[in-house]
């Protein structure tokens, strides 16, 4: 964000469907503390059933990777394969795991 | 009056502070302070629009007389509405309008809580829908007007000055008539004495968290509930009403 503008700091909204489910990003607010921000995900985000749970976090407080790193943070997993399950045989019966 | 004729003006009278002030908040459309809070506002209006629309479909099914709830929404003149002249109140600067929210907010909770007792099923079961998100109106409210009193010197003028304003309209929620002792004596509405009471508790915890000053009561104006208004009802009903007035039993 840049800082020559009158605008309420921003924050990420993250969406839980329902109780035990994951968070997803939903989109993001302005909002100028912890309470609006939360009230105004809500109106926004959560008006047509979305979710039964909210959270709310400052954009400035999210560390996120840049483009630059994605070569050295990501390329290396493409030529190992045997870290993702497909060489294990599933037992008889079992429809998750 | 007859038990009917009372539950019917009271449904009125709840339904019509509803629309009025969901019209007035639904003038904010487009003209919020942010683009969150102008979908906060007319949110809220959607809920009131809708509280209102269930209060008039029952008020319409105790009477066999052929009227609709579009007909008791769009047909009715200022003389036959029977809202509070708080919710009319033009909406003035944010402040104004959000301290008429606290106002309003804090007097439906109380009444919805007490009318999840009512005898009649019908108002008990809307009640305890209204009450929920009333719940969130007036928390949505009631922060701005925390943050606003301990924001900056022009905040805490806009938001001293709303208050006084709006004050000597409030005592208006609180009058009953012949509808209210009927009702009282059926044990489906309540003493509004007592709603006044936790009204007035609820109020001055939130201005005191604002450093507020309740003003004396001057001016002291009533008559909603009698269909007395202030000069704004007439000029915010020309524009509700328009549509109807122009193309009558026009539906989408």
């Amino acid at each position: 964000m840049s800082n020559n503008n009158n605008q309420f700091p921003q924050w990420e909204v993250f969406i839980q469907e329902k109780s035990g489910s994951p968070f997803e990003h939903a989109g993001s607010v302005h909002a100028t503390d912890k309470k609006m921000a939360l009230q105004n995900a809500r109106d926004i985000y959560t008006r047509r059933l979305e979710g039964r749970a909210l959270w709310v976090v400052m954009t400035d407080n999210i560390a996120s990777t840049t483009r630059d790193d994605e070569e050295e943070f990501f390329d290396p997993a493409e030529d190992k394969i045997y870290r993702t399950p497909n060489f294990y045989k599933m037992p008889a019966g079992t429809t998750n795991l | 009056m007859n038990t009917k004729e009372a539950l019917y003006n009271f449904c009125l009278r709840l339904a019509d502070n509803n629309i009025v002030l969901g019209q007035r908040l639904a003038e904010w459309c487009s003209r919020g302070p942010i683009l969150e809070e102008d979908l906060a506002m007319t949110n809220i209006s959607l809920d009131l629009f809708g509280e209102a629309e269930s209060l008039y479909e029952y008020a319409v099914s105790l009477m066999d007389n052929n009227s609709t709830a579009d007909h008791l929404a769009f047909l009715r003149s200022e003389r036959e509405y029977f809202n509070n002249l708080l919710v009319e109140q033009p909406n003035g600067d944010f402040a104004q309008t959000m301290m008429k929210q606290v106002l309003f907010s804090a007097f439906a909770k109380h009444l919805y809580e007490a009318l999840c007792n009512s005898h009649d099923e019908t108002l008990k079961g809307l009640s305890a829908k209204a009450l929920k998100e009333t719940k969130y109106h007036l928390r949505h409210s009631s922060e701005w007007i925390i943050r606003f009193g301990n924001g900056t010197e022009e905040s805490i003028r806009r938001t001293q000055f709303a208050l006084n304003k709006l004050w000597r309209f409030t005592d208006d929620m609180f009058v009953m008539n012949d509808v209210d002792e009927e009702l009282i004596s059926m044990g489906i509405s309540f003493n509004l004495d007592d709603i006044h009471a936790k009204w007035k508790f609820t109020i001055s915890e939130i201005f005191a968290e604002a450093n507020l000053q309740i003003p004396d009561a001057n001016n002291v104006i009533t008559g909603g509930s009698k269909g007395f208004h202030t000069e704004h009802l007439g000029h915010l009903l020309c524009e509700m009403q328009y549509l109807q007035r122009v193309h009558p039993g026009a539906t989408w």
